[in-house]
């Protein structure tokens, strides 16, 4: 009995999972995404996402040696950072704009705020729509898509959906294509237009299964987003067919599993109260809509999520939950 | 009468690893009386007893050697009968010294005179129930050790209707009120019958945790006939269903208000090992002066329920359990959740000492601490519904007065969030250092 025995403050049992150990969950979950990208985009998804994880993990390793502080890339979110930034761009991007954006995301939205944990936005997100502002011709330039249509005759476009929507309705005119069951199930697998990793709802819904199965997330962020969009495109539909899809477009189409599942459920930049949640997942189906449907930009859910950090620490403050055996969470319990 | 009522949850709570199985099969083992006893005088929160004895003295078992220093404070008897070879400070199991008595037993464990068996307490005036507990030093056996004789005498405009018995053991490891249970069954009954008679409670319940059915099942066959209403109540298995404001939500519904105490609600909360000792000490007039405890933990070569003297040292319950199997890395005085880290085995046991816990290194992890990451894990499990992601950062700002405001001082150390953090960071720690802080600042104005 002469070894030296640890003293530390209870408790001393851990239930071993870790930031890392999270992380390399959240990265599994990208695995499916990362396929579907890969097949429906080829050479230039597997371009993209190198340039965006190698630049953000050099970038993490940089920035923090020059600010003193230990080399954190261990924790793997750099990575993720690198994957979901890749996600989010349209295939043709330039690389060194790729490059441009992970640099920005990681040294400006992340270590200048203080590295993991301090940064305010989710670094993809801001690195996605500096690219957005700075660079809008390349962030919105297509790959040739074919809208699988109902009576056989497939039409060939260099828009998104939503894109496509967008502009139909602003001059005035018809929606663009009939949305039915058959194009629904290629909105599902993920056959159409988009930046490359959003494309496959089926492939996101697969990674968000796992995380929520892994207990990184849970339902109430992506349940009251996907809900609140679906409800808020259903009452629009109902009142207005004529001028708007059905709310699975609405689910299925664009940036919105990905952000509803890998974005907004970024455990930093969103609240850590189960009320909170819903409130944040409600805010960003609202704002995505109301872009959508009277923005500029016919995709919203960047700016949602991103508008939605912002407010992150006010929710968490108005739904801190009541002291056990307290009255109102605020006041003076003595 | 008294079937098991369905298993209820209160708010929080996680599921750490039980490793029961280590000892929850020993039967309770009696200790023969070790070379030397170190008797501490702080037995429970509160103001440690004054010695009444001096070095050189002659002590009998069962004999005061520390009285009582104030209202909420328990006597101190002779484990066994002996010479006082030292009084001086001594440390604690939690860490700050406090006087120690240290008897060198004379091997003949002669009770001291006047001892008097009461089997007809039921003839007992509710002041002379209190009285006996008293003059037997009970104070909690499973958490904080509060002194049970002020516990059983609430203020004469309280309504009591429900006493509680603890037997929950939530903690990983400790299976000591598990051997009670099963081995004392009737004991403990006619223990809450006579805290039941103290209070005026017409209802009792036990509370125990559904992964326990052996418990479960003797404690629901030993319900005395002339003990009313009264039940097992199985709890989900649950940490920290043991707690007491938790615990009675469970049981009865009621919610304890923050700051407040069980007897606000109606509701008494007994450690069934207490309960025990009660009935000792009315029943048979014995004075606390042993208690079982879990000898536990991969470094320990037989792990045990060890029925020893009050202030047995560690060292001493180690030897008995036959020793380490290998490097020790970590001493624990208590369960792993809310247990005291200790340096060596120097320390001896005291009312409170449910369990002794060695970890080898496989056991143990040294963590660093992270910066938050908001995951909000510590919020989902706390079983006050507090925000230690919030506390734990206004803490280490040493802003006490916004976590004073954000209800620290409710925080009562279970343990959950620090165990759930992926950031490895020492919520706990910071939540002991942030109400230390604020009772001072308290004390200053």
């Amino acid at each position: 009995m002469s070894d030296l025995t640890i003293v530390s403050s209870s408790p001393h049992a851990h239930s071993g999972t870790s930031v890392q150990r999270i992380m390399l969950d959240v990265i599994v979950a990208m695995l499916p995404a990362l396929a579907a990208a890969i097949y429906f985009f080829g050479w230039d998804a597997v371009r993209l996402v190198s340039a965006c994880v190698l630049a953000c993990v050099a970038a993490e390793a940089v920035a923090r040696k020059w600010m003193g502080r230990d080399l954190g890339v261990y924790d793997l979110s750099a990575v993720i950072t690198g994957m979901l930034l890749a996600f989010n761009l349209p295939p043709s991007l330039p690389t060194w704009m790729a490059v441009v954006g992970s640099v920005f995301a990681i040294v400006i939205a992340k270590q200048l705020f203080g590295g993991i944990g301090y940064n305010p936005f989710n670094p993809a997100l801001a690195g996605r729509v500096m690219l957005l502002i700075s660079f809008p011709v390349f962030m919105t330039s297509w790959s040739q898509w074919v809208i699988p249509a109902p009576i056989g005759i497939d039409a060939v476009t260099t828009a998104t959906p939503l894109g496509l929507v967008k502009t139909a309705v602003l001059s005035g005119g018809a929606l663009p294509f009939t949305f039915n069951s058959s194009t629904a199930l290629q909105l599902f697998l993920g056959n159409q237009n988009g930046c490359i990793g959003e494309v496959s709802a089926a492939a996101l819904l697969l990674g968000g299964l796992y995380l929520l199965w892994r207990r990184c997330i849970s339902w109430h962020i992506p349940g009251a987003y996907l809900g609140t969009v679906a409800i808020f495109s259903g009452i629009l539909w109902l009142l207005n067919p004529e001028q708007n899809l059905s709310p699975l477009f609405h689910v299925l189409a664009g940036g919105l599993m990905l952000g509803a599942l890998f974005m907004a459920t970024d455990m930093v930049t969103s609240p850590v109260t189960k009320r909170g949640m819903l409130v944040f997942g409600a805010g960003c189906g609202v704002l995505t809509m109301l872009i959508r449907k009277w923005g500029g930009y016919p995709e919203g859910v960047s700016f949602a999520i991103i508008l939605m950090n912002a407010i992150t620490p006010l929710i968490n403050r108005a739904t801190r939950p009541r002291v056990f055996g307290g009255v109102k969470s605020g006041k003076k319990t003595s | 009468m008294g079937a098991t009522i369905a298993t209820f949850r209160s708010p929080g709570g996680i599921h750490p690893a039980y490793h029961k199985d280590l000892a929850a099969e020993q039967a309770i083992r009696e200790m023969p009386l070790p070379s030397a006893l170190i008797v501490s005088m702080s037995q429970h929160l509160g103001k440690p007893a004054i010695p009444t004895v001096k070095k050189g003295d002659s002590v009998l078992r069962g004999q005061v050697i520390g009285s009582p220093a104030g209202f909420i404070s328990a006597a101190v008897h002779a484990p066994t009968s002996g010479t006082v070879k030292l009084v001086a400070a001594t440390p604690t199991a939690s860490g700050p010294r406090a006087d120690a008595i240290t008897i060198d037993p004379d091997g003949e464990d002669t009770w001291i005179d006047g001892i008097t068996p009461c089997p007809d307490w039921r003839q007992l005036e509710k002041a002379d129930i209190v009285n006996r507990i008293a003059a037997g030093g009970i104070s909690g056996m499973g958490g904080a050790g509060f002194p049970t004789h002020v516990k059983v005498s609430p203020p004469p405009e309280t309504l009591i209707d429900t006493l509680i018995l603890n037997g929950a053991e939530c903690e990983p490891y400790l299976t000591a009120d598990y051997r009670l249970m099963l081995e004392h069954a009737a004991q403990i009954w006619e223990g809450a019958l006579i805290i039941a008679r103290a209070l005026d409670a017409h209802t009792i319940r036990v509370a125990i945790e559904d992964n326990k059915p052996a418990a479960i099942a003797a404690m629901q066959a030993a319900i005395p006939a002339e003990a009313g209403d009264a039940a097992v109540v199985a709890l989900k298995t649950e940490y920290p269903q043991g707690a007491e404001k938790q615990q009675i939500f469970a049981v009865t519904g009621r919610t304890v208000p923050a700051g407040g105490l069980p007897l606000s609600v109606g509701v008494v909360v007994e450690n069934v090992g207490t309960t025990l000792a009660v009935w000792d000490a009315v029943v048979n007039g014995r004075p606390l002066t042993e208690r079982v405890t879990t000898v536990t933990g991969g470094s320990i070569v037989q792990p045990a329920n060890v029925r020893a003297r009050l202030g047995t040292t560690y060292a001493d319950l180690v030897a008995f359990c036959g020793g380490t199997t290998g490097p020790v890395a970590k001493i624990i005085s208590g369960g792993p959740m809310m247990g005291f880290a200790q340096a060596d085995t120097s320390v001896a046991t005291t009312k409170t000492t449910s369990g002794l816990l060695l970890l080898g290194p496989d056991a143990v992890h040294a963590y660093e601490s992270q910066p938050c990451v908001s995951c909000g894990r510590c919020v989902g499990v706390c079983p006050m519904n507090l925000m230690p992601n919030e506390l734990s950062q206004f803490l280490e700002a040493e802003d006490y007065e916004a976590a004073e405001a954000y209800n620290v001082m409710d925080c009562m150390e279970c343990g959950c969030c620090a165990f759930e953090c992926p950031a490895h960071r020492p919520l706990v720690q910071h939540m002991r250092r942030g109400k230390a802080q604020v009772m001072l600042n308290r004390r200053k104005q």
